[in-house]
């Protein structure tokens, strides 16, 4: 997909999460504006068959911050892995659409996750399975920021960069909230760059809503140890009032946001 | 009586063996490989191991992702820590994703011995069986471990193993029929049933000979499969003997007391009582010494008993 084309699917797929966390009374409208850009750019990388989800030689993707499920579904369901009017009912109890991503119901979902950490976890492991069978496919997986503050997560990137996964790429949605505030007053995460580098992971930094420092990112050739691309983003993009806002991170969209959000996401 | 050998040896052994027949099978463990005894099959199949480190959470997701891409994962620490550090990974990771994952702890219970309160786990059974998909399997004896691994290996999901940490004799021998769900009947009894599981099955053996001597004739139930239950054996002895004294080496809390009085309560109404750790803690000394004090061993089964009659 050339550059224009992913821009565009993008607007679209924000006004599609807009649409279902409006349906839903209920989901994480911020964190899922804020990887839009991430998750679209990776399934734009990704040797996938979305006729055969669960193809042996695919590429692997694993939403780590599960609770950005809808634009997860939005891309799913783009790629043709189930009809698009499915996204409308999401959350709800007739729905495959889970409101944290479940492989056991969702084709195109490859792993259940949403207890933060244990995404990146799960998707080490994934990539030691590629390397033990010598399999050539790749494995993604983005965070959240606050993420970043469970331990397992670095539990999981000592393992990644001893068993040396060249083939898995973590990708952090660096929006600066979390939710009870920012990432500063909660708990600190000090220089992010130094720290990935310090556990062995070829570090990128990006902005997280450009397509050509994110494909830069991706494409970038990385031998012998893990990639990581720090994803600079903001929490809520593309709707004002809900940019860089924490309160927006797990709050119902009411009738009269859906409005605002919606006319200016047609704008754009 | 057959041979002295530890149930993590046993666990050790059979991983080395199914491994040849079984190419999907890989291992990992969090730096105790030469306590859990994974060693035996790091030695032999040295690229079909992986050692997570001292870092048990990352060890239960690592091996769903790793079961995720095709493979049998057999993931071992202690009981304490892969059962309890990592309980929210192994439920979110391992079972809600329906990942093919053995997790097969030793060091349960309280034949840990020497290291004491903080690692004897006499929670583990309670946490793992209330997981939906789970299944537990306790082997009595190492003979019962060898044929629980290849049971294990055969099943498409989860399955916690309980394996302990000393040298104790079997009671069982090869041709003693193992399947996942099926219970033993070690002896056969008309006035009480004892129903037992793991190495508890040996003291309840021994309070059966002792009851013998003073005329009570007590059945003994090897319940190696804690979920799925063998209900079917449970309610015959129920009717049979009308009285039912389970015995474990874990909490009363939550164990296989708890399992077999889930199962009866409405179905059949026996004298019951139940042999386990009452609410608390382990703590330092030699696993018979523990027994006695924690009130599990073939006297405190014979007292429970002769309570019932």
């Amino acid at each position: 997909m050339e550059k224009s084309e992913l821009k565009a699917k993008a607007q679209e797929f924000r006004k599609e999460i807009i649409d279902m966390l409006f349906a839903s009374k209920s989901g994480h409208p911020g964190g899922s504006l804020s990887c839009v850009e991430l998750i679209s750019a990776v399934y734009n990388k990704m040797k996938i068959d979305p006729k055969n989800p669960n193809w042996e030689e695919r590429d692997r993707f694993v939403l780590s911050k599960g609770h950005a499920a809808p634009t997860l579904y939005c891309v799913l369901a783009d790629y043709g892995y189930f009809p698009k009017e499915d996204l409308i009912n999401l959350r709800q109890i007739t729905s495959h659409l889970q409101g944290h991503p479940d492989n056991k119901k969702t084709p195109g979902v490859d792993m259940c996750t949403g207890s933060l950490g244990q995404g990146i976890s799960s998707a080490t492991g994934m990539a030691l399975g590629a390397k033990y069978a010598k399999k050539d496919y790749k494995v993604y997986t983005v965070l959240g920021d606050g993420e970043l503050q469970e331990g397992l997560v670095w539990e999981a990137s000592m393992a990644a960069a001893h068993y040396k996964l060249d083939n898995l790429t973590v990708i952090i949605d660096n929006n600066g909230l979390q939710i009870d505030g920012s990432n500063d007053k909660v708990m600190s995460l000090g220089n992010l760059r130094a720290k990935f580098d310090a556990f062995g992971y070829k570090t990128f930094v990006v902005d997280g809503h450009d397509f050509d420092e994110i494909n830069a990112a991706l494409d970038a050739e990385v031998k012998g140890c893990p990639k990581c691309i720090i994803a600079k983003t903001v929490k809520g993009k593309g709707v004002s009032f809900m940019e860089d806002n924490f309160g927006w991170h797990g709050k119902v969209i009411g009738p009269d946001d859906y409005k605002a959000a919606m006319a200016e996401l047609e704008v754009k | 009586m057959a041979e002295m050998k530890a149930q993590r040896n046993a666990y050790g052994e059979a991983l080395a063996e199914l491994a040849e027949e079984r190419k999907d099978i890989v291992v990992m463990d969090a730096d105790l490989a030469h306590a859990t005894m994974t060693s035996i099959f790091a030695d032999k199949y040295p690229d079909r191991f992986f050692n997570a480190g001292i870092a048990e959470q990352n060890l239960m997701g690592m091996a769903c992702g790793m079961a995720r891409t095709g493979l049998t994962v057999f993931a071992s620490t202690f009981a304490m820590f892969g059962a309890g550090r990592a309980y929210e990974i192994v439920r979110n990771a391992v079972c809600y994703s329906k990942s093919n994952v053995k997790i097969a702890l030793s060091h349960s219970g309280l034949c840990v011995g020497e290291d004491g309160g903080s690692h004897q786990c006499l929670e583990d059974i309670a946490l793992m069986r209330i997981l939906p998909g789970m299944k537990v399997i306790v082997p009595c004896d190492w003979v019962e471990v060898k044929k629980a691994v290849r049971a294990a290996a055969a099943v498409d999901g989860p399955v916690y193993l309980r394996i302990a940490r000393p040298p104790v004799p079997a009671i069982t021998d090869e041709s003693t029929p193992f399947e996942i769900g099926k219970a033993n009947v070690l002896r056969d009894g008309k006035d009480v049933a004892i129903i037992t599981c793991g190495l508890i099955a040996h003291e309840a053996l021994k309070a059966a000979d002792i009851l013998k001597e003073q005329g009570v004739d007590a059945a003994v139930i090897n319940m190696h499969t804690i979920k799925p239950l063998d209900t079917e054996i449970i309610m015959k002895y129920a009717h049979k003997c009308g009285k039912i004294v389970t015995a474990e080496e874990h909490l009363l809390a939550g164990g296989l007391g708890s399992a077999v009085a889930e199962a009866i309560i409405g179905k059949a109404n026996p004298k019951f009582a139940m042999v386990g750790v009452n609410d608390t803690f382990g703590r330092s000394g030699k696993p018979d010494e523990l027994f006695a004090a924690f009130g599990i061993d073939s006297k405190a089964i014979v007292e429970k008993c002769k309570s019932l009659l």
